[in-house]
């Protein structure tokens, strides 16, 4: 089967390859039943109402995304703690809708009236008491547990981004919040999109297959420059203040070794299928300085251990004007294995030669197809492994400790603060020192 | 760079702007300069002002030529006919595609004077600087590993292009700007009438681009292979380059074919897409590489930006589009002033 569709992905067009990467994953008779139907046959139960938590550029992208999906999909209802992103977001999604040939053959439509628009820190609790059942969270990290937690008391199918959590405590109850969905029959999709993008899935099959032998380490990289900031304004209370800037404060982000740098970390983790036992790292703010940088890093280096001995080298950095490089290397014992690259060099050398998918559209088609199938797939656990190994590096670095799995899952250190109000007096937290802050 | 080599190829040049303002269409241009003389129209190196970052252009005479491909050239677009003469006013061109070094000095600011304390750079202390946004942070590597130091920029949106141009220009006081694409194929071509710059058989290829049979899916740095005869460096392959036109894939059919047409341009609209790219590049197999071969933009270029709106000033699937700039030896007057209507909200 693997050699039959190779063939025909080489041959064939992008639309296909889409319908056949759905095959991989949720088996062909199921989507075969679910591609090249008429729009009509969705509008009965089959019809996916969405809720969208979060309207930032990325929850805006991913409704975009889910809308170009499959048929048979409504965006139903919004949610954001602010309402410029709120109507930012929902005009440019209107449009969008109007004039995507993609959303528009598909038969899909926005459908989101003023009184299912809802804004304020409580939007995601009423998003979710709206007749949806796919939401999608997509608001800074720190939040994502909550929003996991009452998605699933609500019964909804889940799309979510990445990162799933920020500290410890988070890790946990996204653990046992996976569970719940299992029992609940809800599917759980993660914006890990690495892992619905077709030239990673087929090295990965590779590796699994024993291309490069047993792998023995590895070497991780997101090391790019600068993001956005947004300095205080006048008017803005600190609560406001660090919502708006949220990349730079840990209780939202968790530092950019969790927000971006788990993307590769992930693809670690997958390749080497499992998660590290202990981590050590530095790091540091070496450019960043100013106080509009609030408490996060701007570099680190750790060094993971995973079962066997096996390492892995992780580098993550935000600074202008240095060397960039965004990129997963996996050395073995029969060959080497540059995963971004889709290429394995040595024994069986080769390089992935087939269509390139759209893997955040990829990321919807398949949990919707698996919703449909009656056969919800799961991926909370492993993104949340993945969150938590990024978790556990930031914490050595952070520490300059050695730091245990079981140490970073244990961790009792809640960041989220004790009130989230809008006029609450909100210091920014110290930026960590090693040697000095505590592991708790 | 060879030296040598471009002061020769400036000798040559000067002789056929000589020779070519006695054409009809050359003199008319050249009495226009307010001086009435002949414009001195010398090679010379462009330092961009407040840093070490400089780049070479060559004159290209004006002149007239046949654009496009004949319907009975292989491997060719009904978008690239039918045949039509153009005339083309002096311009220089520069003489390889843009690197990093100089788009790095306008995307990240590296001319604005740093202040020691980072939070200025997020307020707008410098006068120059508020006539000029700079483009959003990229979210990722944009070399996409592919190399920085000499190597040239991949990635960037048209907007972009345009706007570094734009820049450029109030910067050194110049005009420089995307080159129009028929300026583009006059330039490239320099003289040659057949699909290639050498004739019909791509077999020479290699000699002078990096295109999908050497280039190791990969760009290389600028100016390793032979230039054209006007001396133009990886004007095939390496980046395909961005012109200053929308695409119309019926644009060459509009012309009456009783005359020349004199600098045609189809001007940029607010649209993002789709612009044209000319030259081919290292994913391109040797039929993209012809003279007269077009490719337009799409969304599809940026199809892995996953934020809405996406950005206007980076691409994620362009890592085989570039650019090179020209500033006109007297501009056109439908270009002066001319500015990239292109704007997130659109």
């Amino acid at each position: 089967m693997a050699n039959h569709e190779e063939e025909n992905k080489a041959k064939s067009s992008r639309r296909n390859f889409l319908k056949q990467s759905s095959v991989a994953l949720v088996g062909g008779a199921v989507a075969s039943r679910f591609t090249g139907l008429p729009a009509v046959h969705a509008a009965g139960s089959d019809l996916i109402k969405v809720g969208l938590i979060g309207c930032g550029g990325r929850g805006t992208g991913a409704a975009k995304d889910v809308l170009s999906s499959a048929r048979g999909v409504k965006l139903v209802a919004m949610g954001d703690v602010f309402k410029d992103n709120l109507d930012k977001s929902f005009d440019m999604l209107t449009r969008v809708a109007e004039s995507d040939e993609t959303i528009r053959n598909f038969g899909n439509t926005v459908e989101v009236p003023e009184d299912r628009r809802f804004t304020g820190f409580n939007a995601f609790e009423r998003v979710l008491a709206s007749d949806i059942n796919y939401v999608i969270l997509a608001t800074p990290p720190g939040f994502r547990p909550a929003h996991l937690k009452a998605s699933v008391a609500a019964g909804k199918h889940i799309f979510t981004e990445k990162p799933v959590a920020v500290d410890g405590p988070g890790i946990r109850s996204v653990l046992e919040i996976a569970e719940q969905a299992k029992a609940k029959g809800l599917a759980v999709g993660a914006g890990t999109q690495r892992r619905h993008q077709g030239g990673y899935i087929e090295t990965m099959n590779r590796l699994r297959d024993g291309a490069i032998g047993n792998i023995v380490s590895a070497r991780v990289y997101w090391n790019q420059g600068p993001i956005w900031v947004h300095p205080k304004q006048a008017g803005w209370s600190d609560m406001e203040w660090q919502m708006r800037n949220w990349y730079y404060f840990t209780w939202l982000c968790g530092d950019h070794i969790v927000e971006q740098h788990v993307h590769n970390l992930d693809v670690a983790n997958w390749a080497l299928g499992a998660h590290p036992v202990k981590a050590t790292g530095h790091g540091g703010r070496q450019v960043r300085t100013d106080s509009i940088y609030g408490n996060i890093y701007d570099h680190f280096a750790v060094d993971y251990e995973y079962p066997n001995d096996v390492h892995v080298a992780s580098f993550c950095r935000q600074m202008p004007n240095c060397a960039n490089n965004v990129s997963e290397s996996l050395a073995g014992t029969k060959g080497l294995c540059q995963a971004n690259k889709y290429a394995i060099t040595g024994e069986k050398s080769w390089r992935y030669t087939g269509a390139n998918n759209l893997p955040y559209v990829q990321e919807h088609t398949d949990l919707i197809a698996s919703i449909r199938a009656g056969k919800p797939y799961n991926e909370l656990k492993e993104v949340a492994e993945s969150t938590m190994t990024a978790i556990m590096g930031r914490m050595a670095a952070y520490t300059g400790q050695e730091v245990t799995w079981e140490q970073a899952l244990n961790s009792t250190e809640s960041l989220m603060p004790a009130k989230l109000e809008w006029d609450a007096a909100l210091a920014v937290a110290p930026v960590a020192m090693p040697g000095q802050t505590k592991l708790v | 760079m060879n030296r040598a080599r471009m002061t020769h190829h400036s000798r040559i040049l000067f002789c056929l702007v000589a020779t070519f303002s006695s054409s009809l269409f050359s003199a008319r241009l050249f009495s226009q300069t307010k001086s009435g003389r002949q414009p001195e129209v010398k090679s010379y190196t462009e330092t961009i002002p407040g840093t070490d970052v400089n780049f070479e252009m060559v004159p290209i005479p004006g002149g007239t030529f046949m654009m496009g491909s004949p319907a009975s050239e292989g491997k060719r677009s009904a978008d690239e006919g039918p045949q039509h003469l153009v005339t083309v006013r002096p311009f220089w061109m520069e003489t390889t595609e843009i690197r990093w070094e100089q788009y790095d000095v306008f995307a990240f600011s590296q001319d604005l004077q740093r202040s020691s304390s980072p939070a200025s750079h997020n307020s707008i202390s410098n006068k120059f600087a508020d006539a000029f946004t700079r483009p959003t942070p990229p979210y990722t590597d944009p070399t996409f590993g592919f190399g920085h130091d000499g190597y040239p920029v991949i990635n960037i949106t048209h907007h972009a292009a345009m706007e570094y141009c734009r820049w450029l220009s109030a910067k050194t006081g110049k005009t420089y700007r995307l080159p129009t694409e028929a300026e583009w194929e006059y330039a490239a071509r320099a003289g040659s009438k057949s699909a290639y710059l050498f004739g019909d058989d791509p077999k020479p290829l290699g000699d002078y681009a990096w295109y999908l049979d050497n280039s190791d899916a990969r760009t290389h740095p600028v100016g390793k292979k032979k230039p054209n005869p006007w001396g133009l460096y990886d004007i095939f392959g390496n980046v395909a380059e961005w012109v200053l036109d929308y695409y119309d894939k019926d644009y060459y059919g509009s012309f009456k074919l009783d005359a020349p047409v004199l600098s045609p341009v189809l001007i940029p609209t607010e649209k993002e897409y789709p612009y044209i790219v000319r030259g081919g590049s290292w994913d391109d197999d040797a039929a993209r590489l012809r003279s007269a071969s077009r490719r337009a933009s799409t969304r599809e270029w940026s199809q892995q930006d996953p934020q809405l709106p996406q950005s206007i000033w980076w691409h994620t699937d362009a890592l085989f589009v570039g650019f090179r700039v020209v500033r006109p030896l007297e501009e056109q007057d439908n270009l002066k002033g001319l500015k990239s209507k292109v704007t997130k909200q659109n």
